[in-house]
C-alpha cells in the first residue's frame, strides 16, 4: 500500500517537521516543475472551492497535470458506482489522488483500495489533515517556533474538526491552551481527557476578552450551521463572538489571528488592517504545504 | 462445583465437543449469531435462564463434535466476557479456556456512526478494541468514532 495522508496521526512529529521545512522551500521558490511527468487526480464528491483550488494550484506549481471533478453531480457515482470502483479506476489513471468525500472514513477506505497515494482533503466531519499542517506551518512562520506557545481557540470547539486535529498535532510541542466557547459548543470531554493524559495545561472561558492579553495564537472558527440539527440552537450561538480591531489593543506584538476561512461575522473587517491579521496569508500557505505533501508522498522530497 | 455439574447435566451431557458456559442469558442469541450456529449441522443444545451464582442468570451452549480456534471463539468475548469454553472428549472436560477480548474485531459489529462509510458501501467493518473506564469500546478503523458495547449491533449472519 502506498504511503497516504488520511489522518494527522499518520505523520510522526519528524514527518510533520519535515513537511514544514519542505513547504518553506516551496514558499521561497514557488514554481518547481519537477512533477511534469505526473498526473494528479482531484476528486471532490462534495464541493469545496478553497481546498480544491489550493490543491490544484499546488499541483500546477509542481508541473503536474490535474484531472478530476469538483462535485459528484455529473459522474458515474450518480449511476450508482461504488466508491471502490471509482477509486480503482482513478488510481489506474493518476499517480496520486486527492479526495474529498462526505462520508467519514471514506478516505481511509480509498487508501486501502488505491494503488497510489491518497491525500484526504476532508472526509465529512472526521479528518482534514492538510488544514492542520498548514495551520502548523502558519503558527511556526509567525512565531518562529512551535514550542511553548499559548493557543487560544475560539468559537465552535464542539464540532470543529480543524480545532480537534490542531489540538492533537500541537500536543507534540508543549503548548498551553485557552478554550473560548459558549456552553453549547464547548470542547468535548474526550479531548480534555487527551490533554490531561499528556499533561498539557488548558483553561476554559466564555469571555473572548478574558485571555487575549496572554495569547500568542488566536485561532478563530466559524460556527458551522450545517452541523446543527436544531436551528434554534444555531441562532443562539451563531453571533456569539466578534473580534474587532479595538479588542486587539494592548495584546502581545506577536499575536496572530488565524481562521480556516470562510469567515462570517466572527472577525470584523477592521481586523484585516491590523498587523495581527494572518488568515489570508494562512490560506496562501496552504498551497506551499500541499506542494510539500504531494512531493513527499511521491518520494520527491 | 457440584451444583454446576448438576446444571450441566440438566441440559444433557455431550460425548465430544464444546461447552460454552457463563454466557449472560440476554446475550445467548447474539452469541449464536456471531458463531453462526444457526447454520451449523452439528447437534446443539441451548440452555437459558439457568441459575448462576456470578451472573444471576446464565445461558449455556453445547455443541457436539465442534471445536473452536481461539480467534473464532474470542469474537464472543465482546458480549460475553466472562464466558468459559470447556472442551469435552469422552464425556470428560479435558480443557477449560477463558476468553480474551481480541485487539481487533473484523466483520462482526456495525459502526454506530450513521455517516460512517461502512454503513453506505459494501465494506467489511473493522474496529480496535479500547478500554475506557473499565468498559470495552470499539474504535472504528475507518471513521475513527467509538461504538460503546451497549450500542453494539451485530451484523446478522443470515446473509
Amino acid at each position: 500500500m502506498a504511503k497516504s495522508l488520511i489522518s494527522i496521526h499518520d505523520f510522526s512529529k519528524e514527518e510533520i517537521l519535515h513537511i514544514l521545512e519542505v513547504a518553506r522551500e516551496f514558499e521561497q521558490n514557488k514554481s518547481q516543475t519537477f512533477l511534469s511527468d505526473k498526473v494528479i487526480a482531484c476528486i471532490f464528491f462534495e464541493p469545496s472551492t478553497r481546498t480544491r483550488l489550493s490543491f490544484e494550484t499546488a499541483s500546477n506549481r509542481l508541473g503536474a497535470r490535474v484531472i478530476g471533478f469538483p462535485d459528484a453531480g455529473n459522474t458515474s457515482v450518480r449511476k450508482g458506482e461504488s466508491l471502490k470502483d471509482t477509486i480503482k479506476m482513478v488510481s489506474n489513471y493518476a499517480d496520486l489522488i486527492v479526495m474529498r468525500h462526505p462520508l467519514e472514513g471514506s478516505a481511509r477506505y480509498a487508501s486501502e483500495v488505491a494503488s497510489v497515494p491518497v491525500i484526504n482533503a476532508g472526509d465529512g466531519a472526521n479528518q482534514h489533515p492538510t488544514q492542520t499542517l498548514l495551520d502548523l506551518y502558519s503558527i511556526r512562520e509567525t512565531q518562529g517556533t512551535l514550542d511553548n506557545l499559548t493557543i487560544n481557540m475560539v468559537g465552535d470547539l464542539k464540532y470543529g474538526r480543524t480545532v480537534h486535529s490542531l489540538l492533537q498535532a500541537m500536543s507534540h510541542f508543549s503548548p498551553s491552551y485557552i478554550f473560548t466557547a459558549p456552553e453549547e459548543l464547548k470542547l468535548p470531554e474526550e479531548y480534555k481527557t487527551f490533554l490531561q493524559q499528556n499533561h498539557i495545561p488548558y483553561t476554559e472561558t466564555l469571555d473572548l476578552n478574558e485571555y487575549l492579553q496572554s495569547t500568542d495564537i488566536l485561532y478563530m472558527t466559524r460556527v458551522q450551521q450545517e452541523r446543527f440539527t436544531n436551528p434554534m440552537e444555531y441562532e443562539k450561538v451563531k453571533n456569539i463572538y466578534r473580534l474587532d480591531a479595538a479588542m486587539l489593543k494592548g495584546v502581545r506584538d506577536n499575536l496572530k489571528v488565524l481562521h480556516p476561512l470562510p469567515r462570517l461575522t466572527e472577525i470584523a473587517n477592521d481586523v484585516d488592517e491590523t498587523p495581527h491579521a494572518y488568515y489570508f496569508k494562512q490560506a496562501e500557505n496552504g498551497v506551499y504545504v500541499r506542494m510539500a505533501i504531494i512531493a513527499y508522498l511521491l518520494g520527491k522530497r | 462445583m457440584e451444583t454446576r455439574e448438576k446444571e450441566v447435566l440438566k441440559v444433557s451431557a455431550i460425548n465430544n465437543g464444546t461447552v460454552l458456559d457463563h454466557i449472560p442469558s440476554e446475550q445467548l442469541f447474539r452469541v449464536i449469531d456471531i458463531l453462526r450456529l444457526n447454520h451449523s449441522q452439528n447437534s446443539i443444545t441451548f440452555g437459558m435462564n439457568l441459575d448462576s451464582k456470578t451472573l444471576g442468570s446464565k445461558a449455556i451452549i453445547k455443541i457436539s463434535d465442534r471445536f473452536f480456534e481461539d480467534d473464532e471463539i474470542n469474537r464472543i468475548a465482546l458480549i460475553a466476557p466472562n464466558a468459559s469454553m470447556n472442551i469435552i472428549r469422552n464425556f470428560e472436560v479435558i480443557e477449560k479456556r477463558v476468553l480474551s477480548i481480541p485487539e481487533t474485531i473484523t466483520g462482526i459489529a456495525r459502526c454506530m456512526n450513521p455517516v460512517c462509510v461502512t454503513n453506505h458501501q459494501e465494506i467489511e467493518t473493522k474496529f480496535k478494541t479500547v478500554e475506557k473506564d473499565g468498559n470495552i469500546e470499539l474504535r472504528c478503523h475507518y471513521c475513527e468514532k467509538t461504538t460503546e458495547l451497549k450500542d453494539l449491533k451485530i451484523i446478522s449472519s443470515n446473509r
